[in-house]
């Protein structure tokens, strides 16, 4: 073939996210444009993007109780994290690459710019993983339950229970880094960042747990799918019945 | 059919360089014929920005893009995939990408666009991820005719300009990105 296929999807659904200035959010206030984004119609630069470049995962990175390489276990409570990525019809959306952060049991992240918070760090958790989602979208971690931790943002701030998750779907306008958050965490309501979606779609950040997932003698189970901007079914289908 | 509501964006935070801006996924080529793309990220108090995040996408120099759906008979180096990514620096607030000139696109007009290479901007203090495009200042005649370039109000333009410095090897162009303020880098929808 020598003409590129074209996938074009819909607006993006601004009305599903956070506003740019969240000033419960501090940081926001001077990060966020001002100006009006200026629309632009969608090329081959939108609607490709680097997801389906990525292939090179192994099954062990999906594993963040062992794969800080030291040949033991990590601590804490031990927890499978499974769902599907879809697109905004519902289509499982396979092969996007999902890449996931998050703090330790006790709310400690390895990184060099933690410092404050005086909880101990596990020597046999990173606290990084990845794997790509499969037929149907799905996709698995097994972890540890991550802790609260504090932060600087106003007097006695603490943060949820949450893992970072970053999605490279199959677009550009696909692209998704977001929060995975526990249901029924006490610090909902104090949680600007949290808070800074919309209420309605603030729910499709919580993950629920799932006695069907829960492993015998081994860990607990919750469930969490992942909704992507765009349509992944290929011009040559309809939507139509 | 029911649509179903997109996940809502969050920040990346402070800690994202654990696992997404990893040791050398600035560069996308070590070939010679390289060039480096650098700056600055700015806030509206135009104070460096210390923990911005930024991806890159962009066509190889033949202007295919290494993606499935760009099925076009253009020479496609397979180790170059287009796509790299790079925490701002703590200290300074700057970047450096080090890729190939990507080659001109087809446009929906039947034409081809200007080079050019697109931007995610995420960071620390932002909530939702922005869009826009780096183009090249040694290519006036491309990006007078550029589809997206024209509907950019005149006065804003250059802020998608990336300036080629002068005697450098490889060439360094400079792209800075202001969130906010006078200059406001323009960001897209679409």
């Amino acid at each position: 073939m020598s003409e590129p296929i074209i996938r074009h999807y819909g607006p993006k659904a601004y009305s599903d996210h956070p506003p740019f200035s969240y000033p419960d959010y501090k940081s926001t206030v001077l990060r966020g444009p001002k100006e009006d984004l200026l629309t632009i119609v969608q090329t081959l630069s939108e609607t490709t993007g680097p997801g389906p470049v990525w292939s090179e995962v192994s099954e062990e990175d999906a594993d963040l109780t062992t794969n800080a390489g030291t040949g033991g276990t990590a601590i804490g409570e031990r927890i499978i994290v499974t769902g599907r990525i879809l697109d905004e019809n519902g289509n499982g959306i396979p092969g996007v690459l999902i890449e996931i952060w998050q703090a330790n049991a006790c709310g400690r992240y390895v990184h060099w710019r933690e410092t404050a918070f005086p909880a101990p760090l596990d020597p046999n958790f990173i606290g990084v993983g990845q794997c790509l989602s499969g037929e149907n979208g799905v996709y698995r971690f097994l972890t540890i339950k991550p802790g609260p931790y504090p932060w600087g943002n106003h007097p006695n701030a603490w943060r949820p229970a949450h893992i970072h998750f970053s999605m490279m779907g199959p677009s550009l306008g696909s692209r998704l880094v977001t929060q995975m958050y526990f249901e029924d965490d006490r610090l909902f309501p104090f949680d600007p960042i949290f808070n800074s979606a919309p209420e309605p779609s603030r729910v499709r950040m919580i993950a629920h747990y799932d006695h069907d997932l829960t492993e015998e003698n081994w860990a607990l189970g919750w469930r969490w799918d992942i909704v992507l901007r765009g349509n992944t079914a290929t011009p040559f289908e309809t939507d139509d019945e | 059919m029911t649509k179903h509501g997109e996940t809502p964006s969050q920040t990346v935070g402070p800690y994202f360089s654990m696992r997404l801006a990893g040791e050398g996924q600035n560069v996308l080529s070590t070939r010679d014929d390289r060039i480096v793309i650098e700056g600055t990220v700015f806030d509206g108090a135009g104070d460096h920005i210390e923990d911005a995040f930024l991806e890159i996408w962009q066509a190889g120099p033949s202007g295919r893009y290494n993606h499935p759906d760009d099925t076009r008979d253009l020479d496609l180096e397979p180790s170059f995939t287009g796509f790299g990514r790079t925490a701002s620096d703590f200290k300074t607030g700057q970047y450096r990408f080090e890729t190939l000139k990507p080659g001109r696109v087809p446009d929906p007009e039947g034409a081809f666009q200007a080079p050019h290479i697109s931007v995610i901007v995420q960071g620390r203090g932002m909530l939702t991820p922005v869009f826009t495009r780096i183009y090249f200042s040694d290519e006036q005649h491309a990006n007078a005719d550029d589809l997206v370039l024209r509907g950019v109000p005149e006065s804003r333009r250059h802020t998608l300009i990336a300036e080629l410095q002068d005697g450098s090897s490889p060439p360094v162009y400079r792209f800075d990105i202001r969130m906010q303020g006078d200059d406001e880098t323009v960001f897209f929808d679409f």
